[in-house]
């Protein structure tokens, strides 16, 4: 019999109208790192969360050590020396990192918390595992990364021997993930017994022993990595075979349509330019991506861009016409589209039905008003036209309340009214960011055809396989600077990660 | 100068008393609207223990310690109704506890009428009507200042305070839920439990801030005019000082000057010259904390998640 240290067997859990995880087993082994693979809402994360004790599955059981137990709350997990490094960290920016690490589990002096003691301790783990953290740091001044390192000691500091990292890679360059690679290997070979869960596949490839695999809340089975190939683990993932490199032609690149002249943007939560003097030109019929760690100035950039923000210097000229200043309006009017990072703040209104969401900035045309009354029937007929077009799957059609849609169907409708608004410029940020591996698909699709129609392209993403595969030229920000330019065919996730890291950067020309 | 600095020293424990009160009740995650309704609870239950320990004839050492304590359990038990709607019921905390302010006053005239038997809203406590204990024994002399006792439960309690927040487990873990609940949950901390906990703290302080203004300063009250504002002017106290201890002793002061000049202004020559109005001293710390917030909010930093309810099961 296998020496399984946690089993969690045909668990159920429903949340209103879903079922998050349905009849889903997963054994884990003692000392092996096991990952969990699935699609964003495929379940993983309400697994985890069962295990960790924050939530209570309606049918299953779990069993630790081959005994049956009832995690109600994580001090039972924590008691169960279960760890998890949630996906978003559950940190208090405010604390110091020290505090953050030993809040819950405070060593105590009489009535005062010992942080002396505390503090040795962690000194102590942090210098025997390599995770360097400063302990009077407050956590909102450390990076992602020391953050996440932060994470990986509140567990070490519990003592846990099952450890749940989920999506740890998400926020981190490449080199950070590697060396967070490292640092669960140390661990395997201390015995811990690792949960790793993730939806990309060459990670999974690099660590991993077994890998258990999730689709739309069902258990698809377990595989042995070593064994199992990257296309059949992608095909029990999504369930059909998924072209995972989208395919697209030369860039003819012609006129400059975006024209972006050191560009300074102040930041809203520190005194630092959150944009330091950044320049670009995109042209038509090219895709340029913004690539950069999450923070690192993009959001500001673009909100620059489209006017939701105010820059303090520098020039923004559309089509040869200076919009340095403009209205929102009169940048959309010029043609400028674009599909924002937050989707549910600046890219629909909730609560008003899918049809009034499609002509949020065309309600004024005359095509749709007269006099000031909306042409109802005008309204509706356009908003089934796109939703036919591009495919956006709702409830009731045009009248479904955009709130109650899927993310997916959310972003596509957003997708269908920028691209039908003809622009001559794209602004796409993070359009793919928390979709299935098919809407991703699908909305590259769209962004690709535009470029092939002649149209120019700005892409941020976060996302490197997403940035190496559809772009004809990146660009890295980092610190609100753009620190280098690359050709994505002659370049590498590598390359690119040390410039985002800050670790190398081009001079600026002239 | 000594009258000065009397008022001003009454008014500041006042203020820190209940701005440290709304800084416990916001550092837990709710806001704390209600202390202007608590203050007024508080009094109310202060000036009737001493009316009915002056009948009982207990000593008044005793007495002070009584109805201080009376004070502040008054206080708990009115803040359990803002805990109960902000915690359990999830209700908007501004709006449960402008609901509890208007109730605090009204509740308190009804009160007060109902002991009278007539139609005044008016206790008195002073020495002419009470023998064995009276608002005077509240007092004491320094040379040539009073003081009184209030201002010695406002120091020990900012000295409180400070080494609670952050020296102890509790504190650690009240402003962590005030900051990020979810984290506190994940690491095994019962959000609803030191929620309550925050608010009852408030409740506590606040009841005892509401006596502290009452009593010291005059021998009757009339509860149509609830505590005149300073619940509010507490808020502002604990903005100014940043929902930190050390922050609020100095803001209370600040604001003490102000509130203290409206009481003593004739007797200051050069203010006295100037033959303005009372109503102008009257205004003066409440235009004090507009004109201070105006500038300084920009800058200030309130605990995160204050004033979001914190729900265990959403995702």
């Amino acid at each position: 019999m296998a020496d399984y240290v946690i089993e969690m067997l045909n668990i159920t859990k429903e949340f209103p109208g879903i079922k998050a995880n349905d009849d889903v087993t997963l054994q884990l082994k003692r000392g092996e790192i096991h990952a969990l693979l699935g699609e964003n809402g495929a379940g993983k994360s309400t697994l985890m969360s069962v295990l960790f004790g924050l939530y209570q599955p309606e049918k299953g059981i779990i069993k630790k050590d081959g005994k049956e137990v009832h995690i109600n709350n994580p001090n039972d997990a924590t008691a169960l020396r279960i760890g998890m490094v949630h996906q978003h960290f559950k940190l208090v920016e405010c604390f110091t990192v020290l505090d953050n690490i030993i809040l819950g589990a405070e060593p105590m002096n009489g009535v005062v918390v010992n942080r002396a003691s505390a503090r040795k301790r962690v000194l102590e783990l942090s210098d025997r595992y390599g995770l360097k953290v400063d302990p009077d740091a407050l956590v909102e001044d450390i990076s992602v990364g020391m953050q996440q390192r932060v994470e990986i000691l509140k567990m070490l500091y519990r003592d846990n021997e099952i450890l749940i990292f989920d999506e740890p890679t998400a926020v981190l360059t490449p080199q950070e993930i590697d060396e967070l690679m490292e640092i669960m290997k140390g661990f395997k070979a201390e015995g811990k017994s690792i949960l790793f869960i993730t939806h990309k596949l060459a990670e999974i490839k690099a660590v991993a022993d077994r890998c258990s695999v999730l689709r739309k809340g069902k258990y698809m089975g377990t595989v042995e990595v070593a064994d199992t190939s990257v296309e059949e683990m992608s095909r029990l993932m999504v369930g059909r075979d998924v072209e995972l490199v989208s395919t697209k032609g030369e860039s003819a690149p012609g006129d400059v349509i975006l024209k972006v002249e050191n560009l300074t943007v102040p930041s809203k939560t520190s005194k630092k330019d959150a944009v330091k003097s950044a320049s670009l030109e995109v042209r038509a019929g090219e895709i340029v991506c913004l690539a950069g760690i999450e923070g690192n100035g993009q959001t500001e950039f673009v909100h620059a861009l489209t006017g939701l923000e105010k820059p303090s210097a520098g020039a923004v000229t559309l089509l040869g016409r200076d919009i340095t200043h403009a209205p929102i309006r009169q940048r959309s009017k010029l043609g400028m589209s674009h599909i924002p990072e937050d989707r549910h703040k600046h890219g629909l209104v909730l609560d008003y039905p899918l049809e009034y969401n499609m002509v949020l900035q065309r309600y004024w045309e005359k095509g749709f008003q007269t006099g000031g009354f909306l042409k109802s029937r005008a309204i509706r007929s356009y908003s089934d036209r796109l939703i036919e077009q591009y495919d956006v799957r709702s409830g009731q059609g045009s009248v479904t309340i955009a709130r109650s849609m899927s993310g997916g169907n959310q972003q596509k409708a957003i997708v269908a009214r920028e691209i039908d608004k003809d622009p001559q410029l794209l602004i796409a940020v993070q359009p793919t960011r928390g979709l299935d591996v098919g809407a991703i698909e699908y909305i590259h699709k769209q962004i690709i055809a535009q470029r092939d129609a002649g149209k120019a392209v700005l892409l941020v993403s976060l996302e490197l396989d997403e940035v190496m595969n559809l772009s004809d030229r990146i660009l890295v920000m980092y610190e609100g600077e753009i620190v280098g330019e690359f050709d994505p065919k002659t370049t590498d996730t590598q390359t690119l990660g040390l410039y985002m890291a800050g670790a190398k950067r081009m001079d600026k020309e002239g | 100068m000594w009258l000065l600095l009397k008022y001003t020293l009454l008014y500041a424990s006042v203020l820190a008393l209940v701005a440290l009160g709304g800084m416990f009740s916001e550092r837990s995650g709710i806001i704390n609207i209600a202390l202007e309704g608590i203050m007024v609870i508080g009094g109310l239950m202060g000036v009737v223990m001493i009316n009915i320990l002056n009948a009982a004839g207990v000593p008044a050492a005793l007495g002070v310690i009584l109805t201080i304590l009376a004070a502040g359990l008054a206080g708990m038990a009115y803040s359990s109704l803002l805990a109960f709607s902000a915690v359990n019921l999830k209700a908007d905390q501004t709006i449960g506890g402008t609901a509890l302010n208007l109730l605090a006053t009204a509740l308190a005239v009804v009160i007060a009428k109902r002991i009278n038997g007539s139609d005044s809203p008016k206790i008195s406590y002073n020495s002419t009507t009470n023998k064995a204990l009276c608002n005077l024994d509240f007092s004491f002399q320094v040379g040539k200042l009073t003081l009184n006792w209030f201002i010695v439960v406002a120091v020990v309690a900012l000295f409180a305070a400070w080494f609670v927040l952050y020296r102890t487990r509790f504190g650690m873990r009240l402003m962590s839920c005030g900051e990020h609940p979810q984290a506190a949950d994940s690491v095994g901390i019962n959000v609803y439990k030191m929620r309550w906990c925050g608010v009852l703290i408030s409740g506590v302080l606040g009841g005892i801030g509401g006596m502290a203004y009452i009593v010291p300063a005059v021998g009757d009250w009339n509860f149509e005019i609830g505590v005149a504002g300073m619940g509010f002017l507490a808020l502002a106290v604990m903005i100014f000082g940043q929902w930190k201890p050390a922050g609020i002793a100095a803001a209370a002061l600040f604001f003490a000057v102000f509130r203290a000049m409206a009481n003593i202004f004739d007797s200051i020559a050069f203010l006295n010259a100037m033959n303005w109005p009372k109503e102008i001293y009257n205004m003066m710390p409440f235009i004090a904390s507009m004109v201070v917030l105006a500038f300084t909010s920009r800058n200030s930093r309130a605990p995160k998640a204050e004033g979001v309810p914190y729900d265990k099961g959403s995702r």
